[in-house]
């Protein structure tokens, strides 16, 4: 789960780490108000959205007059913001931060994520600041500095001031980042994140350092205890086909292919996605029913998957464990009778109670239906419909 | 000769009263898996539905039954520490089944059992099986092709469930026997992964081959290639799920995630056939692979 920045702000807060002083705002006529409230003589109008590319799309301004804030409010709640990250029809923004300007001498990076193959939190530290992280480990790997921590034990303090050395921090500097990384990495433990990013980390001319900017993602399986995390969600950054198909534990991304695809399994489906592509098509989606799809989640999969305008043809494609091929017979049945099948539907059935779930079919006798005998036909089938 | 579980291993469930645990521990035993016994907090003394003794602690059934695997049906939340228990208790292996486990959970769970004598299979796996001999987890028994006399044996590891049937199948349907299957589990940290278990098949006799397949996420397969390059010797055919995954979005598994251009299908490929290791570019050719490797 991903936190908005001023979500991540008043996280930072809580545990005292200094950032600027920071207004948020729901509307544009708000902006000046906060603007005031800030009492500072310059500051920066931010959008809150989940999507990157901000600042290149004109929704990162530094302004310096009441004015000036709700004139760049206005804008950046009037129009969705389009970015490399967002599609041609953008985001709308629903929350604006207003930040105290600070002057910046030097910009610094500060992040945890967890390294998968020494399973442990690592901090990564570093001089070249400002930029994307993925952006300094390609060009300049060596300027990352890593400290890798015990789950348990946390951060040690002579870790950290050798990160901050390592980084060219020195004295009272050095003493502050310090204190800053050590409840980072508190941070990071106490709330399950899978990602804690300062960046940047700037030290301004007066020798203050401060959190300028922060991205903070969470553990999803860990939000069961942290209703103040959980809290933080915000459904309206989410695809609404995404979300509704958690509602039905189905996993579910939607993408921009013609070929809606339901499997079992995220591997298998993964793969199912692969073939699609290899002979020749485009998958609409991934849709991973789980193990125990009952008939009425296996339905709405199929209502999640035709209602995509996109989608020209489906490719059913279970390997029957758990999940047994006669419940999805069922709801192939069950579907067609109360979503109907617009397009072509491919299927491919193989494991437990197959012999059954293909009777069923045959019966059934379904408009739009066909069945493959393998992996490869389904797909070479599902791709001439296209 | 299989690896990890034989028919002479013995198992208990914990969490044998919940619904899912129940109903897989029917399943192993039809399948003819040595079960001896489960656990469940607060439940001891009593049978199961199975009419097998219920302890209310690992140490209990380990004293009573002699048991050296657990299969962990536990809940998320519980799931760490009951792994912790088992190891505590002198569990030989632990499968754990379960899938949502917080990954800090697994990182702390990981740092205990380095100190233990003890393997893990998971989490969110489908478990490990030895054809005909012992079956601890959630896959389907009968797609599976038990080693006899004269057969080609393959040892299959697998971060993925149902892909791994598919392989399996495959290989059945081709006539390639199975020594042992694991599935290692689709969740970014866990127990055993690619390179501890190639070790173990390539020192076993009976398996003449290996699947390996891997998806998006983390870097293990790229590691494993190195591996294989350096310290395996048999023939290993390899696939790698997602290579039409998007950056960013996690495919359903926690760890199948591509995240600052680490992780993607393509570097895992080249990786592997760098390293001289057949990689089947559609998920039905893997048995058609391993006939070009094996004959």
């Amino acid at each position: 789960m991903k936190a908005h920045e001023y979500q991540a702000r008043q996280l930072m807060q809580a545990v005292g780490i200094p950032v600027p002083a920071s207004e948020v705002i729901s509307k544009p006529d708000e902006a000046k108000a906060a603007f005031e409230k800030l009492n500072a003589s310059k500051a920066v109008v931010k959008a809150q959205v989940h999507a990157g590319g901000r600042g290149k799309a004109g929704y990162v301004k530094l302004i310096d007059t009441a004015d000036e804030a709700a004139e760049h409010a206005a804008r950046m709640f009037g129009d969705p913001m389009v970015s490399k990250q967002t599609g041609p029809q953008g985001v709308r923004v629903r929350k604006i931060l207003l930040a105290n300007a600070v002057d910046i001498e030097k910009e610094y990076y500060l992040g945890i994520v967890v390294d998968r193959a020494k399973r442990c939190p690592v901090m990564m530290a570093s001089a070249e600041g400002g930029v994307e992280i993925e952006e300094v480990a390609r060009r300049n790997p060596d300027a990352i500095k890593k400290a890798w921590f015990h789950p348990h034990l946390g951060l040690q303090r002579f870790q950290a001031l050798a990160l901050a050395e390592m980084i060219g921090l020195v004295g009272e500097q050095a003493k502050a980042a310090v204190g800053i990384m050590l409840k980072l990495a508190r941070l990071f433990i106490d709330k399950d994140c899978s990602l804690a990013e300062i960046n940047p980390l700037v030290r301004t001319p007066e020798g203050q350092i401060l959190a300028i900017d922060a991205k903070f993602n969470f553990d999803d399986n860990a939000l069961f205890r942290h209703d103040d995390i959980a809290a933080l969600f915000d459904a309206a950054e989410e695809n609404p086909a995404e979300l509704k198909a958690k509602e039905y534990d189905l996993s579910y991304i939607a993408l921009d292919g013609n070929i809606g695809c339901l499997v079992n399994g995220a591997g298998l489906a993964m793969s199912t996605m692969d073939i699609i592509k290899l002979h020749g098509g485009e998958p609409a989606n991934f849709l991973d029913v789980g193990g125990s799809v009952s008939t009425e989640g296996a339905v709405e999969a199929f209502r999640i998957i035709l209602s995509d305008e996109k989608v020209k043809a489906v490719l059913v494609n279970i390997f029957g464990g758990i999940a047994r091929c006669d419940v999805i017979a069922e709801a192939l049945i069950a579907a067609a009778k109360e979503v109907g099948f617009h397009v072509p539907v491919v299927v491919r059935l193989e494991g437990t109670n197959v012999e059954i779930a293909r009777e069923m079919l045959e019966k059934a006798n379904i408009d739009q239906l066909h069945t493959a005998t393998d992996l490869t036909d389904a797909a070479k089938q599902v791709c001439a419909c296209v | 000769m299989s690896i990890l579980v034989d028919e002479n291993t013995r198992v208990i469930c914990q969490g044998i009263t919940g619904k899912a645990g129940a109903f897989h521990t029917t399943q192993c035993l039809e399948y003819g898996t040595n079960i001896v016994g489960g656990v469940t907090p607060g439940k001891g003394g009593m049978k199961s539905e199975h009419g097998l003794p219920v302890f209310n602690t690992v140490h209990e059934a380990v004293a009573k039954t002699g048991a050296d695997a657990s299969m962990l049906f536990v809940p998320p939340a519980f799931a760490a520490a009951a792994t912790m228990e088992a190891a505590d208790a002198g569990i030989r292996l632990c499968v754990l089944i379960t899938e949502g486990v917080p990954t800090l959970d697994m990182i702390k769970a990981r740092k205990y059992l380095d100190d233990k004598n003890v393997m893990l299979v998971g989490p969110n796996c489908p478990g490990v099986i030895t054809p005909g001999a012992c079956k601890i987890g959630i896959m389907p028994g009968y797609i599976h092709k038990p080693v006899n006399k004269g057969t080609k044996n393959v040892g299959i590891i697998s971060r993925s469930g149902t892909l791994t049937y598919e392989a399996v199948w495959q290989c059945t349907e081709r006539g390639y026997a199975q020594t042992t299957c694991i599935g290692i589990g689709g969740d970014p940290v866990k127990g055993l992964n690619f390179i501890e278990l190639l070790d173990l098949f390539e020192a076993d006799p009976e398996t003449h081959a290996i699947v390996m397949i891997g998806e998006i996420g983390g870097t293990d397969e790229e590691t494993a290639a190195e591996h294989i390059k350096q310290h395996v010797s048999k023939p290993v055919v390899a696939f790698i799920a997602g290579q039409t995954a998007p950056p960013g979005k996690r495919m359903g598994h926690a760890g199948a995630i591509i995240s600052g251009g680490e992780g993607t299908a393509q570097s895992k490929i080249a990786a592997l056939k760098e390293a001289g290791i057949a990689v089947s570019d559609s998920p039905a050719k893997i048995g058609e692979t391993m006939t070009k490797m094996l004959g």
